[in-house]
């Protein structure tokens, strides 16, 4: 029943991917303006044009420069950049670990600040500490990245200018990255100013992206903490003489996180998603940031891979922690 | 609904009726400017003066009578830009998120109540949709339609419709199984009228808080494009052009972009909150 499970849900996924496929060649192709003549540089020849013609297959028809399209893609062929007249996955893998870094800093910035938040107002249930943390959580939620990260340009751009509000790393760092993970690389080669330069250009476009999840986060572990701690258990906890704060953490916490770690599975994608217009908001050199250049300069194959990119990275988060949480709910398990 | 209409009505905190009141007097505020912004706005939106640019506000040295928001680098009163840019951001939140209500929910209506083949390709569909960054595919739609307002309205539309149908589906699923639409249905009265006479009037209450949530989010992702220079021509005055342009002055005007950013913050945690505000004054559960 498993397996079986597991294989159903392999099959969709490979369904929704070439949907995706099918998607990203469509919209591309229905753009205004002659992708051949993009891709080639002034002063071509006819011959030139008629080369190129027939290597993209244009001279085809449409399902039949689809497969031609898609078999490239399959060997790992995403074509030339136009504007940057470089492979396609070559500028894309650069960018991915600074878009990934990203993500991952305002993920547990998300996780930490919200699961604060819910204890909190666990500990303090029914007083007046928790209607201020449900106002402030109602409100944060509402706010999408985008206005949060322009308040953060705001504030620390010009009243009070403590961090760096453009760019990935201070320039005049001298540094030689081997990996396009400044981060890792900086912590793994002891080089701790490096890593400092990385972070506190990361810490408010990373602060942007996880205040919305936190909100989120806090909601609802509240209401799950709030329901494990009238469970018997707890309530056995409390009698072997722990304090309210060490049975939130150590026994109901374990218990209320199920839910939670659901969601963080499903608004991870949102998130990542949410880095395209905050890189550029931060002009943070990551893969949205770019992406946002590539359709302004119709950098068509550019524009294919990035897309396809995100969409594998979004579906094979949703298919791990659908598959986790399969694994992990017993109910499910023998369902 | 005949049950929960019999009970007494509950009277819901003051502070709910704060929460509908709030909000539903800067939106108000707000269709005023918008509908009477060549009678109250100060100066032409577009007019630029070269002598008047950068000016700060009211309350900084240096400002100048009549201009309360201060001039942009071309010199263009910001108080002025943002009235008119009101227009653009509630017709923007008015259109598209109806389209877009009206497109989801009947998917999710159909997919929720007829199931079989219906709701296997309505989920698919709603699965490839949410595999692309969605403002990347706002960024791309309007590339390949043009710019323009119409695009923008139409790429909101496309993008933001799996919200309703995902939300509406799911609740479609549960009235389904409810009692009362058997009986209906043992009545007499066809799927169609059951799904349009019985189910829908209990869905609804979703849908309208749904539908406020997509006009902030319609007047956020106007904002985007705006600010990535694709929404309608970047002299025209809307809420993101000036962000887009406060952005780049940001050492030399920061009111320039400090202004927007309040009416934007205001304007999205109204809709949000009056929809909240509406679902549960309107849900029959819940009165």
């Amino acid at each position: 029943m498993l397996i079986r499970t597991i294989l159903v849900r392999l099959l969709t996924t490979a369904v929704t991917l070439f949907g995706v496929a099918v998607v990203v060649f469509t919209l591309v192709r229905v753009a205004p303006g002659n992708p051949i003549a993009m891709m080639l540089p002034p002063g071509a020849t006819d011959e030139d044009i008629a080369n190129l013609t027939a290597l993209y297959g244009f001279d085809k028809s449409l399902p039949h420069q689809f497969v031609i399209w898609l078999g490239g893609v399959l060997q790992g062929d995403f074509g030339t950049s136009i504007t940057l007249r470089q492979p396609v996955d070559e500028l894309v893998l650069g960018r991915l670990p600074a878009t990934l870094e990203l993500s991952i800093m305002a993920l547990v910035i998300a996780l930490f600040a919200g699961g604060l938040m819910a204890v909190l107002g666990a500990r303090h249930r029914g007083g007046s500490t928790e209607v201020g943390l449900d106002l402030t959580s109602g409100a944060v939620l509402s706010i999408p990245d985008f206005l949060w990260g322009l308040l953060f340009v705001l504030i620390f751009g010009v009243f009070w200018p403590v961090l760096s509000i453009s760019g990935r790393i201070d320039p005049r760092m001298e540094f030689d990255f081997t990996t396009n993970f400044y981060v890792i690389e900086g912590i793994l080669r002891g080089r701790f100013d490096v890593v400092g330069s990385t972070l506190s250009h990361m810490l408010m476009p990373a602060m942007s992206l996880a205040l919305p999840l936190a909100a989120m986060i806090a909601q609802l572990l509240k209401q799950n903490l709030k329901e494990a701690l009238v469970q018997d258990y707890t309530t056995l906890a409390r009698v072997r003489g722990f304090s309210e704060t060490a049975v939130i953490l150590r026994e109901a916490l374990r218990n209320a996180a199920l839910p939670t770690l659901t969601l963080v599975g499903v608004q991870f994608t949102f998130l990542i998603g949410g880095t395209v217009i905050v890189e550029r908001l931060f002009a943070y050199e990551g893969l949205g940031n770019m992406a946002i250049d590539a359709v302004i300069n119709r950098d068509l194959p550019l524009i294919q891979g990035i897309v396809l990119l995100f969409a594998a990275l979004f579906i094979a988060i949703n298919l791990i922690v659908d598959l986790s949480y399969t694994l992990l709910n017993p109910r499910l398990r023998h369902g | 609904m005949a049950d929960a209409t019999a009970l007494p009505r509950a009277r819901g905190p003051r502070s709910l009726n704060l929460r509908l009141w709030l909000p539903a007097a800067w939106l108000s505020l707000l269709a005023l400017a918008a509908l009477l912004a060549p009678f109250i706005a100060p100066h032409d939106p577009l007019a630029q003066d070269l002598l008047m640019e950068r000016l700060p506000p009211f309350f900084m040295a240096g400002s100048e009578p009549g201009y309360w928001l201060g001039t942009d680098s071309l010199g263009r009163d910001v108080l002025s830009r943002m009235i008119y840019g009101a227009r653009v951001a509630l017709f923007v939140a008015l259109i598209a998120a109806t389209i877009t209500c009206l497109f989801g929910s009947t998917l999710g209506l159909l997919a929720g109540y007829y199931g079989g083949w219906w709701d296997r390709v309505i989920s698919r569909l709603v699965e490839i949709w949410m595999a692309f960054p969605p403002v990347l595919f706002a960024v791309l739609l309007v590339a390949v339609m043009g710019t323009g307002l119409f695009s923008v309205i139409a790429a909101i539309a496309l993008i933001d419709w799996t919200r309703f149908a995902r939300v509406i589906r799911a609740e479609t699923m549960v009235q389904a199984r409810m009692d009362y639409v058997d009986s209906a249905r043992i009545g007499g009265a066809n799927r169609l009228t059951t799904l349009a006479g019985e189910i829908l009037p209990n869905v609804l209450p979703s849908i309208v808080a749904l539908l406020m949530l997509e006009m902030g989010i319609a007047v956020i992702v106007e904002a985007i494009l705006s600010f990535v220079n694709l929404s309608i021509s970047t002299d025209d005055p809307t809420w993101g052009s000036m962000i887009a342009e406060g952005r780049g002055a940001i050492h030399f005007a920061w009111w320039v972009l400090l202004f927007p950013l309040i009416a934007l913050f205001l304007t999205v945690l109204s809709f949000s909150t009056l929809g909240e505000g509406l679902k549960q004054r309107f849900d029959p559960v819940l009165q």
